[in-house]
């Protein structure tokens, strides 16, 4: 699972994916997951990133980053 | 050796943007949690009292009384508030009206024993409403209560009642009329325009058993054209003074009914409640103007009764809930499920009510679906509502609720909930305890052949 190359990531939360034209607003958590998800962080290690990174347990972490990489991959953020 | 503070936690969330597209609502500029209420806290509230929970605020009932009181009294000589029973009959909401002055209206005999439970006295109780039996009437005749005729069988059958008892009882009828604003309301009380209203004045007159005291429209509900009060007024006058004129009676009240709107916002108005409810003072302009120009003499003016109830009472209520879920649909968007649904909050289905979050949240908003808890499709509490990111147990806060949601709520699927009522000094007082299973079996009975069975 990877961000698609043709998405820009600005440092105050503003997406832009060259290929579709497709603009979003995303929250510093968003930033974050997103910028990790360039990196190449798979599912697991993300959620021992936030974990480690914020005050949250397990399980909303879990559910949060769910909810978050299936909206992603709804707006064509994610590689197929 | 450094210890590393982690970082307060939001739930992460991507908003696609669509710019150019309009929107009558201009852009979402942030949020303003509502935290306190009357200086109490709302978590302390819902701890102390559970989730969800109703508030009314005593402040703002009486302030509102007050602006709406002064609104008529500085235009009019004579103006009494008549409390609307069925906006809300808790009877803390009617005992603060009442200690403000208003006497009590009832559509019901259980309203009229409500308030008579108040100690309204009888003379001060108007007995409005089609639904009125004979024994009804006998009691309302004992108490001297005023009686807001509705339709001819209603006016016989007082006549008869009446006769029985020997008494004259005070009565009013109920004028519906044209006022230029639709729908019209006509099912209610006597036409005025095809001159039913003067046949029935007529009626009472001729037949000597009753004195006629007043007379009693009620033109429409959440009434934003101010106007219509003036041609109501107008028409009410005329029949005043053309029963002084072929009678020679004096009519000695107008009873106004309701109808003025509140500050909510109703679903499909362009604009919201707030930039264009008309104030008590725009209502008050239109019908004191219009009655001191009829015609009375200014010794002869009625009494100017107003049955005000939503707006009086709306902006004094809250709901307080607590998010059970978050989910997402399947185009997206995102599902809230709050613990109260249309169950408590019955007005959810004409306005699109105004939640706040009720803790510090994040400026980032998602286009939500706000549901109620009941496992039926009509659940809905707002369509279509931006919100900010809330988690599993953040506490939300529904802003004028405080009329009909108290006496229209169902007692289907979930059990209703505690009411508070926070005095003028900020304390809280329980006035309605939630409902238990055992308050409702109570009133069932189960028939021998099916006490028992085996599965």
């Amino acid at each position: 699972m990877k961000l698609k190359k043709s998405v820009a990531i600005s440092e105050n939360g503003f997406v832009f994916n060259a290929s579709r034209g497709d603009s979003f607003s995303t929250n510093p958590t968003g930033t974050q997951i997103l910028n990790w998800l360039r990196e190449g962080q798979t599912d697991t290690e993300m959620k021992a990133l936030l974990l480690e990174k914020y005050e949250i347990d397990e399980a909303t972490c879990e559910k949060d980053l769910y909810d978050f990489i299936k909206m992603l991959n709804q707006q064509n953020l994610i590689e197929a | 050796m450094e210890t590393l503070q982690k970082l307060k936690y939001e739930r992460p969330v991507i908003k696609q943007l669509n710019a150019g597209i309009t929107n009558k609502f201009g852009a979402q500029t942030g949020f303003i949690p509502h935290t306190h209420i009357d200086g109490l806290a709302v978590k302390d509230l819902t701890a102390r009292f559970g989730s969800p929970l109703f508030v009314i605020s005593e402040r703002t009932i009486r302030q509102t009384y007050q602006e709406a009181y002064n609104a008529f009294a500085n235009r009019y000589p004579n103006v009494q508030f008549a409390w609307s029973y069925k906006t809300n009959y808790m009877n803390a909401v009617c005992r603060v009206f009442h200690q403000e002055g208003s006497w009590a209206e009832v559509v019901s005999r259980f309203e009229y024993e409500k308030a008579l439970g108040n100690g309204v006295p009888g003379d001060k109780i108007l007995f409005n409403g089609p639904d009125k039996t004979a024994d009804d009437h006998r009691v309302a005749v004992l108490n001297n209560s005023p009686i807001h005729i509705d339709h001819f069988d209603e006016l016989y059958g007082l006549i008869e009642v009446s006769t029985k008892l020997g008494k004259r009882p005070k009565v009013a009828i109920r004028v519906n009329m044209d006022t230029g604003v639709l729908p019209m309301w006509d099912r209610f009380g006597f036409n005025y325009e095809n001159g039913q209203a003067w046949d029935a004045i007529t009626k009472i007159i001729q037949t000597d058993k009753m004195d006629l005291v007043g007379l009693h429209c009620h033109i429409g509900t959440f009434m934003l054209t101010t106007s219509a009060y003036a041609v109501a007024a107008s028409k009410m006058a005329d029949l005043a003074l053309n029963i002084k004129r072929q009678f020679g009676l004096d009519i000695q009240y107008l009873d106004m009914g309701g109808g003025f709107a509140s500050r909510n916002t109703l679903k499909g108005a362009y604009l919201s409640g707030t930039d264009i409810t008309p104030s008590f003072h725009e209502y008050a302009e239109q019908i004191c103007t219009t009655l001191i120009k009829a015609g009375f003499r200014s010794e002869e003016l009625p009494l100017l009764i107003l049955e005000t109830g939503r707006a009086l009472i709306d902006d004094a209520g809250y709901l307080l809930g607590t998010v059970l879920a978050n989910k997402r649909l399947s185009d997206g968007r995102r599902a809230t499920i709050m613990d109260f649904g249309v169950n408590l909050l019955f007005t959810s289905f004409w306005y699109e009510h105004a939640v706040s979050p009720a803790q510090d949240c994040s400026q980032y908003a998602e286009d939500a679906v706000l549901y109620g808890p009941l496992c039926m499709n009509i659940d809905v509490v707002r369509e279509n509502v931006k919100l900010p990111p809330l988690n599993k147990g953040d506490q939300m806060v529904v802003h004028r609720v405080g009329a009909y949601n108290m006496t229209q709520w169902m007692q289907f699927i979930a059990l209703r909930p505690n009411i508070v009522l926070i005095d003028q000094d900020g304390q809280p007082h329980l006035i309605r305890k939630h409902e238990t299973v055992a308050d409702l079996t109570q009133l069932e009975s189960t028939p021998t052949h099916l006490e028992s069975f085996d599965l």
